[in-house]
């Protein structure tokens, strides 16, 4: 259980955690999402007690982290894999964080058989890939059996396979009645892991609500459509209720309607489809206009918008037929969720 | 990458916590964490060497040259400074790794890790410093000693040797060991207001050694009475027999030394509990 009220913390000028208040409820995976410089780390930071907050106050198991009896037996941390001493071995890097809160030798092996570094052990961690260094840092966080877990953008760097490994392990330590809080910038890394989400920008408190509702609130079912007569197909969704969107690829995005429903409009207005397809919002989508005037660095020509708008320039490009005028709706808020992931790729 | 064995977290049981994680178990983390890194091992190899290897050379060209030696260098000179003259230069190496003790948390981010493991940082700063200073100062004594018992065997051929039973030598010993465990903390102390470690190192030296070089340079009557002040002058002190003209005995002007060192660590210590990590 973490607990964050009224915390603030300001650098120099700059603000970087404003009054931001939650917490965090033991036997779920909370995420903590926001853009870069949205204040995740710095709020990690004030939770572990590295940096002092200018204002409020941060409880784990009701009390500040430094006046816990045995911090690692309680809290597991992970907030920089690289902070580590290279020059030192994993092992021998474990075994004096070990001492500190006179965890047992033993216990040294067991976590670094359980991330799978066993082999490596012995090796200066100068060595390691980023991957590896995130296991070591997960291994850390482990020495002490904690009930609380935080780890800070722990995929980044590792391979599909290490990501699917953090993200079973992280959903196995919160069923076994752990609090686990993971910080991300990608919404669709928490889509596949969170049970509760908490949303961040510019240091200030956005969304904090489960993931359900979140995605409930944010995805709108689409049935997309190719057809060789999009202006017929349009006039037919309209009449009966539906909103179309044509995009410029020759397909239309059709709200409103169910796919049984669009492709019985479509047969009876006699026009042919070629293809017939249910997309969902991606949450991304969601997640970067719902934090889109708080990101703090925008690449190049895109003021006001997140990543990802050039795509919904370009397919604007032609002047697509927009049917149903009142309704306009930005091109690519439905999209696959599949180009929504290799987008999400590109924002890395 | 190595492979991933084992799913979920299942592991032994913790025998259950009683207490509070503190100064005991830190002096043993700290303790693996020093003697774990190469540069630890590396920069005591290099004092040692520097020390026992300057003593002999310059109590063998001593001997060698005795009987061409004047009687005014007859006259000033000291078997047992002679002997312990590598200190002089081991002074730089006890910098660097004072400094580095502490900046190397700084630059590899280690720090971090190492606060969330021991959050309070009192107890965290006192085991660093003692677990180091410990460190220091067997390698200062073991160093001084072999230099010493080196040099006085090199220099027995002409019979110009001492002993440890001669007035003051076997303090001058001791504070040769003194001089590398409090000249390592002085510049710990250092590293822990800049944390950085190029910086750290800089101003140890410049305090110690450029100091006093500028201070020679003032009008005598102003060095005659600033020099007793100086920290570098404290720390020369304690490993020689004889008192310098204008300054205090040994003690007294080792105490300057320590005053400075234990004002840096203080310092050290307040920064080091109130800044942000």
């Amino acid at each position: 259980m973490i607990e964050v009220r009224g915390l603030s913390k300001r650098y120099g000028d700059k603000l970087a955690v404003d009054n931001l208040s939650f917490a965090v409820e033991p036997g779920k995976v909370t995420g903590f999402l926001g853009p870069n410089g949205a204040g995740k780390t710095t709020t990690m930071r004030l939770i572990l007690g590295l940096d002092y907050p200018t204002a409020g106050t941060v409880h784990v198991h009701g009390k500040q982290y430094r006046d816990l009896p045995y911090p690692m037996h309680e809290v597991g941390a992970l907030i920089d894999a690289k902070a580590v001493h290279g020059g030192r071995s994993a092992y021998n890097h474990l075994w004096c964080l070990a001492q500190t809160n006179d965890i047992p030798k033993r216990r040294v092996d067991e976590v670094l058989a359980l991330v799978g570094l066993t082999e490596v052990a012995k090796k200066r961690t100068k060595g390691f890939s980023l991957g590896m260094s995130q296991r070591l840092g997960i291994a850390g966080t482990l020495l002490g059996d904690p009930d609380v877990l935080m780890f800070d953008e722990p995929v980044n760097g590792l391979d599909p396979e290490g990501i699917r490994w953090i993200r079973n392990l992280m959903k196995t330590l919160a069923s076994e009645g752990r609090t686990v809080f993971v910080s991300s910038h990608l919404m669709s890394e928490m889509e596949n892991t969170a049970d509760d989400i908490i949303v961040i920008g510019r240091g200030r408190l956005i969304a904090n609500t489960t993931i359900d509702k979140f995605i409930a609130e944010n995805s709108t079912e689409t049935v997309r459509v190719r057809t060789p007569q999009i202006d017929v197909l349009a006039k037919a969704v309209a009449v009966a209720g539906g909103t179309a969107t044509a995009k410029g690829d020759g397909s239309l995005l059709v709200q409103g309607l169910s796919t049984d429903r669009t492709g019985d409009i479509a047969f009876e207005a006699g026009v042919r489809l070629h293809e017939l397809s249910q997309t969902r919002a991606s949450l991304e989508q969601a997640f970067m206009e719902l934090t889109a005037d708080s990101v703090e660095y925008h690449a190049g020509n895109q003021p006001g918008q997140a990543a990802g708008s050039h795509r919904a320039a370009a397919a604007d490009g032609p002047a697509p037929a927009q049917t149903t005028g009142d309704t306009a709706q930005p091109a690519d808020t439905a999209q696959p969720a599949d180009t929504a992931q290799a987008r999400t790729g590109r924002m890395n | 990458m190595a492979t991933v064995t084992t799913e979920g977290s299942r592991l032994s049981a913790l025998p259950p916590a009683s207490g509070r994680a503190g100064l005991i178990g830190t002096l043993r983390s700290e303790f693996t964490k020093i003697r774990s890194v190469r540069s630890t091992y590396w920069t005591l190899l290099v004092l040692f060497v520097i020390c026992v290897g300057l003593g002999a050379l310059v109590t063998s060209l001593t001997a060698a040259h005795w009987s061409q030696a004047g009687p005014g260098q007859r006259a000033s000179f000291d078997p047992t400074r002679n002997s312990l003259v590598g200190l002089y230069f081991g002074q730089f190496v006890i910098v660097v790794l004072g400094a580095l003790i502490i900046t190397s948390e700084y630059s590899t981010g280690m720090i971090r890790t190492a606060l969330t493991a021991m959050p309070r940082r009192g107890i965290f700063y006192v085991a660093k410093a003692l677990v180091f200073t410990a460190v220091a100062l067997v390698i200062g004594e073991v160093t001084s000693f072999v230099a010493f018992f080196l040099g006085q065997t090199l220099l027995s051929g002409h019979h110009i040797q001492t002993t440890l039973g001669a007035p003051n030598v076997l303090r001058a010993v001791i504070g040769g060991g003194l001089f590398i465990a409090v000249t390592g903390l002085f510049s710990f102390g250092i590293g822990t207001l800049v944390r950085h470690t190029a910086a750290a190192i800089s101003v140890a030296i410049g305090v110690l050694f450029v100091v006093p070089i500028i201070v020679n340079f003032l009008p005598s009557s102003w060095t005659n009475d600033i020099m007793r002040w100086l920290p570098s002058e404290g720390g020369l002190a304690i490993w020689n027999p004889h008192q310098q003209a204008h300054e205090w005995s040994a003690w007294p002007e080792f105490g300057v030394f320590c005053a400075y060192t234990a004002a840096v660590l203080i310092a050290g210590f307040i920064l080091f509990r109130n800044r942000d990590a």
